[in-house]
């Protein structure tokens, strides 16, 4: 079924395509030894180089080749082992050089393609049409002041990868899908954080409209959206936009647009007006990039395992696809599953990090990589449950407390006494006890009512204060009431 | 090819200087006169011939790469030491509307 | 013998003797920019307080016996080398007031190799022009006059005019220039003395303001070839920071100058015997070959088909790749800003800019921002970069049959400042005989060779293989040699 809009004139379909700006993740910038990390005092991370001043050159930081061949390789692109760079050309107030150093005619990427699953379970696969190198701009800040806007410099000069797809998308789904499996896939590999509130991730979204059976329309690209949720949440709003103009028997114009999040719409952007012009020519400080084809094979062979392929070698460990999924989501995730499922059942350990494990992280409101909890006690919890230690009752609550007090598993259960009871003696007493007090109940199961069976299961339990082996309970209990 | 002082307006916001009114004509005469000049060159045949890009006389030259280190930066006072305004930490400049 | 007639070379050797020290050398030096500069203005800003410290710590290295190549030589700096607490304009108004906090590599080479700095030679603002007169800074005027007519201020040429005639004038013992498309061989020739742009890669452009990318070098001037070769050895070497530089040894050019001709095969192009070519310099040119042929070299007739192209091609790619290098002169980190009250940014961009550059960068702007702008890419920018590689062709073909190849340095010899200014393009063939060098990246070395009617010097072109400096400097040295150029222009320090 194809998504559709649906207006006066009937249905509308949707042509998507997605460029996404990836920061690399390298330690110092594109062209510049000045730093990279996040959050640094203003123009504390300049160069001469990155603050565009006389005289200054720009020398290539091969991490970051490095890091755009990975992610080539991840998107199952071609690697273009001769590519070059480009100027762009346009002023603006954060763009020092007054050009953009970028990968026009010849990009370090080729063509490739990315598999998205959508809710409905349908597979599809979105082309990629390049990737290419760049150098970020600087930050202007526009709330500092009534009349000035205030420039930093810091992330001028980060290296981005500009990954571009094919108009591949029909709904606001898919280019969720989309953008959320490129983010996972450059998460594995370790190439770019992924953070999009920190602007690490940033996505142009191009829109058009059109009837069943037509070619496309005019375009217009949505810039610098910065989540999944506002990708989504722009795509329907400009298309909605689109719909009203055609419908109205207006003509939709080519421009750069900018989504107003507290609004939900999106509007046209004024200072991209020499956007159609920017003069690209071949950068003449810089000479081709040439790569050697043993060392992309290197960083090919040092490649990590995808998501798609953890999640088909979780399927074959016995997980379900949908455990597989969950677990396979983000690295971390994955990375700590794996280090508590080494030598214990998977499927048991996929049953307690997708149920309890992640409910306490949630109510706590913390990624897996910060858990209070280490895999290692995980581990030791599960094992306790194996050998019988405790019962899978009490496990719940020995896992609360560890969340809350940070003990391991078997301090708790020793300090609280949870220790499970499998004296037969003290569980014949506890049943007789139970069975003697509620004698009527007895007499109901005999003539028939074996749904009271649970009834004394549960009174047996109270009396055991929860640490029965619940196996050996029941075992005592259908021998005494079948008797 | 003649430029008409629209175009040469064009190119000249663009590259962003303004041109007052009395200059526009001289501009587009000096312009014309060098572009007319160029001409020249489209009498050349350069079919299959291959641009040279870059200013090394001996052919293919290829990219050196520098290694992942932080080596610089670090340098706020002197970075922002010849700004005409400087706001604090910052470079000003005025208000910008997106 | 005034300290300022030294050569470069022999004032190394007085200083080794301690016939003089640095100190003397400086101050005679400086005494002379003090009475000649304000009338010749070929430095924008002179250093001296900066430069007599140099020098006094450089006597005393030499007293301790750590003299290093340059140590104690006067030098100017071109305005275009970024010097590291000292203002650096390139002659623009956008630039007032810019002190760099960095040094060039080029620059930096020379201190370390013991050079003094008497400070910054004027030039064409962003080395844009053949006549030294586009400085914000105000022209420069050659020190050379016409015997005829005395009274005619003459232009040096350009760009590097104010280091060529604070060389010329003997306000410094050699300077740093740059030459984009002859702006160091032209002016030289305009000056009478020697200069030499290296192959493309050979000096680091790191921390030179940027013109054209793929054609600015970085080379010396200086009143003999052998001072042009010492000044070049130490301002040439790879440098990490430029992704352009060659990583090729340094070989000693000094003793390259010394190997002689020989054997050589020289290439005459006949392409370069323009009409209407002054008979002057058509026949200083025969004597010049002749001078070789007499030293053991023999001329050859060679054809370098695309030369008449070679201006237009240079007026595409030079103006293209500097309306790009000049867009960060935008008045918000360095440099001047112009607003008026309720300047938005944009009319703060036009306005700085309009004020900040003069005529004929505006001028190169616009037609580098044409050429390159969205419809006429093909037809001028790539078209011209085709172009650029036949002419580089061509030279790799000539260089199969010769070793170096030598033309006229100038059409002309040294005109009027008042001359030549009513038509950009009439200014640009000023510039006919060495571009050709520039678009193809070889090394191209400016040597007088003999003086005009009227007594104004005139120079002749060596143009070497890529990275082959060797047998230019050898050739240049054999002419110079033959030519016995002794002339000294009138306005000079010591006279
Ligand atoms: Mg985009
Ligand atoms: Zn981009």
């Amino acid at each position: 079924m194809t998504y559709t809009i649906e207006g006066r004139t009937g249905p509308w379909e949707l042509v998507i395509g997605l460029e996404v700006h990836a920061q690399v993740i390298s330690q110092s910038k594109l062209f510049s030894g000045a730093a990279t990390a996040f959050g640094a005092e203003p123009n504390s991370q300049v160069s001469f180089i990155d603050a565009g001043f006389p005289g200054m050159l720009p020398v290539i930081n091969q991490e970051c080749v490095a890091q755009a061949v990975r992610t080539g390789l991840g998107l199952n692109a071609k690697v273009n082992l001769w590519s070059r760079f480009d100027r762009k050309n346009y002023f603006y107030a954060d763009l020092p050089q007054g050009y953009q150093i970028s990968q026009f005619a010849h990009p370090i990427i080729g063509e490739g393609a990315v598999e998205i699953t959508l809710a409905d379970g349908t597979v599809k696969s979105i082309g990629i049409t390049r990737l290419h190198l760049e150098q970020d701009a600087g930050k202007s800040l526009h709330d500092q002041h009534p009349s000035k806007s205030f420039i930093d410099l810091n992330r001028s000069g980060v290296a981005l990868m500009e990954i571009v797809s094919e108009p591949d998308m029909r709904s606001p789904e898919e280019a969720g899908a989309y953008l959320s499996k490129l983010r996972q896939i450059l998460r594995y590999l370790g190439t770019c954080d992924g953070n999009m509130d920190e602007g690490s991730m940033r996505a142009d979204v191009n829109v058009s409209v059109r009837k069943a059976g037509e070619g496309y329309r005019t375009r217009c690209e949505v810039k610098n959206v910065n989540s999944i949720r506002f990708v989504m949440q722009a795509v329907e709003a400009e298309a909605r936009r689109q719909i009203e103009v055609w419908e109205d028997g207006g003509e939709v114009v080519q421009e750069t647009r900018l989504f107003d999040t507290s609004r939900g719409t999106t509007r046209s952007m004024r200072s991209k007006e020499d956007a159609h012009d920017y003069r690209y020519f071949p950068e003449p400080d810089l000479p081709p990039l040439v790569l050697e084809s043993d060392w992309v094979e290197a960083l090919k062979a040092a490649l990590p395992e995808l998501p798609d392929a953890r999640r088909a070698r979780y399927v074959a460990m016995g997980l379900s696809p949908y455990d597989a999924h969950v677990l396979t989501l983000e690295k971390e995730t994955a990375v700590f599953f794996e280090a508590v499922a080494k030598g214990r059942d998977a499927k048991t350990v996929a049953n307690w990090l997708t149920g309890d494990f992640f409910a306490h992280l949630n109510k706590r409101g913390v990624g897996i990589e910060e858990s209070p909890v280490p895999a290692a006690d995980l581990g030791a919890l599960i094992d306790l449950i194996a050998d019988k230690t405790i019962n899978g009752k009490i496990a719940k609550d020995v896992l609360e407390i560890m969340f809350e007090e940070g003990k391991t598993p078997a301090a708790i259960v020793e300090a609280r006494g949870l220790k499970q009871v499998t004296d037969t003696g003290a569980i014949d007493a506890a049943v007789d006890k139970v069975l003697a007090a509620n004698a009527g109940q007895v007499e109901q199961y005999k003539a028939g009512k074996v749904t009271l069976f649970g009834f004394f299961v549960g009174q047996t339990m109270k009396a055991l204060q929860g640490k029965g082996n619940p196996a050996l309970v029941n075992e005592v209990l259908k021998a005494k009431l079948g008797g | 090819m003649s430029l008409d002082s629209a175009t040469v307006r064009r190119i000249a916001s663009l590259a962003r200087i303004r041109l007052e009114d009395d200059e526009l004509s001289r501009m587009q005469a000096e312009i014309n006169g060098i572009l007319g000049w160029i001409e020249q060159l489209q009498a050349v045949d350069t079919e299959g011939v291959e641009p040279m890009a870059g200013g090394s006389p001996v052919g293919q030259v290829q990219a050196r790469l520098r290694p992942d280190a932080v080596t610089d930066g670090d340098r706020a006072e002197q970075v922002l030491a010849n700004a005409p305004d400087r706001m604090g930490a910052w470079f000003g400049v005025p208000k910008v509307v997106e | 013998m005034h300290p300022t007639d030294f050569t470069l070379a022999g004032a190394l050797a007085a200083l080794e003797e301690g016939a003089i020290s640095s100190v003397e050398l400086t101050q005679a030096h400086l005494d002379g920019i003090a009475k000649l500069n304000p009338r010749l203005n070929a430095y924008i800003t002179v250093t001296a307080e900066k430069a007599l410290a140099q020098a006094a710590e450089s006597d005393a290295r030499r007293k301790r016996g750590e003299a290093r190549a340059l140590e104690g030589i006067p030098l100017a700096i071109k305005d275009l080398f970024c010097t590291a607490g000292t203002e650096t304009t390139a002659g623009s108004r956008i630039l007032k007031g810019f002190v760099p906090p960095y040094e060039s590599t080029v620059s930096q080479k020379l201190l370390d190799d013991g050079a003094v700095f008497l400070g910054k030679a004027n030039l064409d603002e962003f080395a844009m022009g053949s006549s030294n007169t586009t400085s914000a800074a105000g022209p420069v005027e050659n020190p050379w006059s016409r015997a005829n007519d005395p009274d005619t201020r003459l232009v040096p040429g350009g760009s590097s005019g104010g280091s060529a005639a604070a060389v010329a004038a003997r306000m410094a013992l050699g300077a740093t220039a740059t030459d984009t498309g002859g702006s160091i061989r032209q002016p030289a020739a305009f000056c009478g003395i020697a200069g030499i742009k290296p192959t493309y890669g050979r000096c680091s452009r790191f921390g030179i303001v940027a013109f054209a990318s793929s054609l600015d070098q970085a080379g010396p001037v200086a009143r003999t070839v052998e001072d042009c070769a010492l000044l070049l050895t130490s301002m040439a070497g790879f440098d990490p920071k430029d992704s352009t530089s060659a990583d090729i040894a340094v070989p000693n050019f000094a003793a390259a100058c010394r190997r002689g001709v020989k054997g050589l095969r020289i290439g005459v192009p006949k392409e370069y015997r323009l009409d209407g070519l002054a008979p002057e310099i058509g026949a200083l040119w025969d004597q010049g070959l002749a001078w070789l042929r007499e030293q053991g070299a023999e001329t050859v007739e060679i054809s370098l088909p695309h030369t008449k192209y070679a201006l237009p091609t240079y007026y595409i790619v030079a103006p293209a790749e500097a309306s790009s290098n000049l867009a960060r002169y935008d008045g918000v980190r360095f440099g001047s800003r112009v607003t008026e009250p309720g300047s938005d940014l944009r009319d703060l961009y036009e306005r700085t800019r309009a004020a900040g550059f003069g005529a004929e960068v505006k001028r190169r702007i616009m037609i580098g921002t044409y050429v390159l702008s969205a419809g006429y890419y093909d037809a001028y920018y790539l078209k011209a970069q085709k172009i650029r590689a036949l002419i580089r062709r061509d030279f790799e073909e000539a260089f199969k049959q010769v070793d170096a190849i030598v033309t006229p340095a100038t059409p002309s010899a040294a005109f009027g400042m008042d001359e030549k200014q009513d038509d950009p393009v009439t200014m640009y063939l000023n510039d006919v005989f060495t571009v050709t060098a520039n678009l193809a990246g070889l090394p191209g070395l400016a040597v007088p060779a003999g003086l005009d009617g009227q007594g104004l010097p005139l120079g002749l072109q060596v143009i070497g293989k890529a990275f082959d400096e060797e047998s230019v400097f050898a050739v240049g040295h054999a002419i110079e040699r033959a030519a016995n150029f002794t002339a000294a222009p009138g306005l000079r320090a010591g006279a």
